[in-house]
């Protein structure tokens, strides 16, 4: 299995199209937050101007954490995006290549080789949401420093500099496990079609219609709005709560859990059975 | 199961819709055969080969291979067979060798040293480390052989392998299967709408047609007991005509042009052709057999009519 799962990665981590995303981050992460340094404070000024109002701010609030949050919040909605390029490509993209010829007919159960292509699912995700985290987090401390977080939300909250650092560990954890859910959604598409690009579309257009269904404020939808996973996806910034609401982040982690479950054996059942005619 | 017989299918078919595919197909490839599977495009082939690959699940019956049954016990089944379905499709942004170690880790293992035997086997020594993409076509059709042979199965399937190569290619694919076959003690399941390429290199064969056995046999045999168009060329000619019409019993058919006689006969009835002819003062320059596979694969598929 372990032979199987390294020529896995060595085929994705060999393709061009799997830097996409390590790419896209590597150049937008560094322009925002050299932006923001440049800019100064005046991001915060613009966020809390009706909130100085009534209170009055003390020291620089706009540091490093500030900025990793910022960004981790603007870019959540694209990273899935990035993952289902990969993702949607693992099985669809043997199909394309007509490479299904190649690998379908050695002495290896089918199910040996899907489990082989969701490990390399899992990691390729694993690694992407860290190096967005490492080079986020990294970089704007460098550039900005560290200090006491603040949140922005409904209303404001000061976090301790003691507790941002784990907040974040944790928040980038939750951040792994909601993309595979995404991941898995895409292996999913990606098991049925025999083009790469459809698993990719497929992806999105269920994640905007989720997307759409989660924050439409209507109260026709309230019944499934909690069985939606993209109302789920968002549970890291949940640790940036005091108290941290640890029953709903694990109701999230247990819905998100499911479908990324649901997705996998369903994406299984297909491809053990489906017939190879490309 | 024959102790000799390592490739079986038991009444497979495969219906897409309400059209057969395959239909009741009973194959039976012996040790050692070079077994030609012959038929039109279309006719079923590559849907038989995947099924027998496991591409492809029957809709009927079912293929045994080496004793086992492809079903149920896929992997030891598959275990001594190797195989090009169609196109050799390869991993392009790898090198032959990398493909080679994809394909090794789901065959058990490949050491590098029999990938790089395997690659000059097919002739593509030298070419090893280059990535796939910028191989021709024929390079990708060797590099398929290479890719079927890696774990030295003792069944190797091809499917069309000398499609799209040019006549030097085909003839290096021939000359291959032969030595596969011959000095490697391999058997051979080759498929193919050329006639002539099975003619010049198999043993057995199996004709398929609309998805249904026509024939299976020894092609020598088969060949035999059809009928032979042979081309009589000789003087004077109205000697070969009298010696033609004394042989009616012989002869179904004859036809004349400039001198030259198409003659029917059966195969084996050609010597005693050649001695009346003699006899009867004919100065025999020359007896051409013109039945080739062709115009047997013709004699039995034409005219069938489509009732599905």
């Amino acid at each position: 299995m372990g032979k199987l799962i390294y020529y896995e990665l060595l085929k994705t981590f060999l393709k061009k199209r799997t830097y996409l995303g390590f790419l896209i981050v590597a150049i937008i992460v560094p322009l925002v937050e050299v932006a923001m340094k440049l800019e100064g404070g005046r991001f915060l000024q613009l966020a809390t101007r009706r909130l100085q109002e009534d209170f009055f701010f003390v020291g620089s609030l706009f540091n490093g954490w500030f900025v990793s949050y910022q960004i981790m919040n603007s870019l959540w909605v694209h990273i899935p995006l990035l993952i289902s390029f990969v993702a949607g490509d693992q099985l669809a993209g043997e199909a394309t290549a007509g490479t299904y010829r190649l690998l379908l007919i050695r002495p290896v159960s089918r199910t040996r080789i899907f489990l082989a292509k969701v490990a390399t699912t899992l990691l390729y995700t694993l690694l992407f949401v860290v190096f967005l985290g490492v080079i986020s987090i990294g970089l704007a401390l460098a550039l900005l420093g560290g200090g006491d977080m603040i949140v922005i939300e409904r209303g404001i909250l000061v976090l301790e500099e003691s507790s941002v650092a784990w907040r974040f560990l944790l928040a980038y954890l939750f951040a792994v496990w909601s993309m595979m859910t995404v991941a898995s959604i895409a292996l999913f598409f990606s098991s049925f079609v025999e083009n790469a690009i459809g698993p990719i579309v497929a992806t999105i257009g269920v994640l905007i219609v989720f997307m759409v269904l989660t924050v439409l404020p209507l109260e026709i939808f309230d019944p499934i709005r909690d069985g939606l996973f993209t109302k789920h996806m968002i549970l890291w910034q949940k640790v940036f709560n005091d108290p941290i609401p640890w029953d709903e982040i694990w109701k999230s982690v247990t819905v998100l859990g499911i479908y990324t479950g649901v997705s996998c054996v369903a994406a299984w059942a297909i491809f053990v059975r489906r017939d190879i005619l490309s | 199961m024959i102790a000799n017989s390592i490739l079986r299918t038991y009444n497979l078919g495969k219906q897409y819709k309400k059209r057969w595919a395959v239909r009741s197909l009973n194959l039976e490839v012996y040790r050692g055969d070079v077994f030609g599977f012959l038929g039109p495009n279309g006719a079923g082939k590559s849907t038989t080969i995947r099924m027998l690959l496991s591409l492809i699940k029957p809709g009927t019956g079912e293929v045994e291979l080496f004793g086992h049954r492809l079903h149920s016990h896929r992997e030891q089944a598959l275990r001594s067979v190797g195989g090009i379905v169609e196109k050799p499709d390869f991993y392009l942004y790898l090198s032959a060798v990398k493909n080679l170690e994809v394909v090794g880790a789901l065959s058990g293992g490949a050491t590098r040293a029999r990938i790089m035997e395997v690659l000059e086997l097919v002739g593509l020594k030298g070419r090893e480390f280059d990535a796939v993409k910028t191989f021709s076509h024929g390079m990708k059709q060797r590099l398929g052989i290479a890719q079927a042979l890696l774990a030295d199965p003792e069944l190797v399937i091809l499917d069309e392998p000398t499609n799209g190569l040019d006549p030097q290619g085909m003839k290096e694919v021939r000359q291959l299967i032969l030595h596969l076959a011959r000095d490697r003690k391999k058997t051979i399941f080759l498929s193919s709408h050329l006639l002539n390429e099975i003619e010049l290199v198999a043993t057995r064969m199996a004709i398929i047609n609309r998805g249904e056995l026509v024939v299976q046999g020894d092609v020598q045999q088969l060949l035999s007991q059809s009928e032979q168009s042979v081309v009589v060329e000789g003087s004077p000619a109205t000697a070969i005509r009298k010696v033609l019409k004394s042989l009616r019993r012989l002869v179904s058919s004859s036809s004349e042009k400039d001198g030259i006689f198409d003659v029917e006969v059966q195969v084996k009835d050609i010597p005693a052709l050649n001695k009346a002819l003699v006899r009867g003062g004919v100065n025999v320059r020359a007896l051409i057999p013109k039945r080739s596979l062709e115009q047997y694969f013709l004699s039995l598929t034409e005219g069938q009519t489509s009732d599905r």
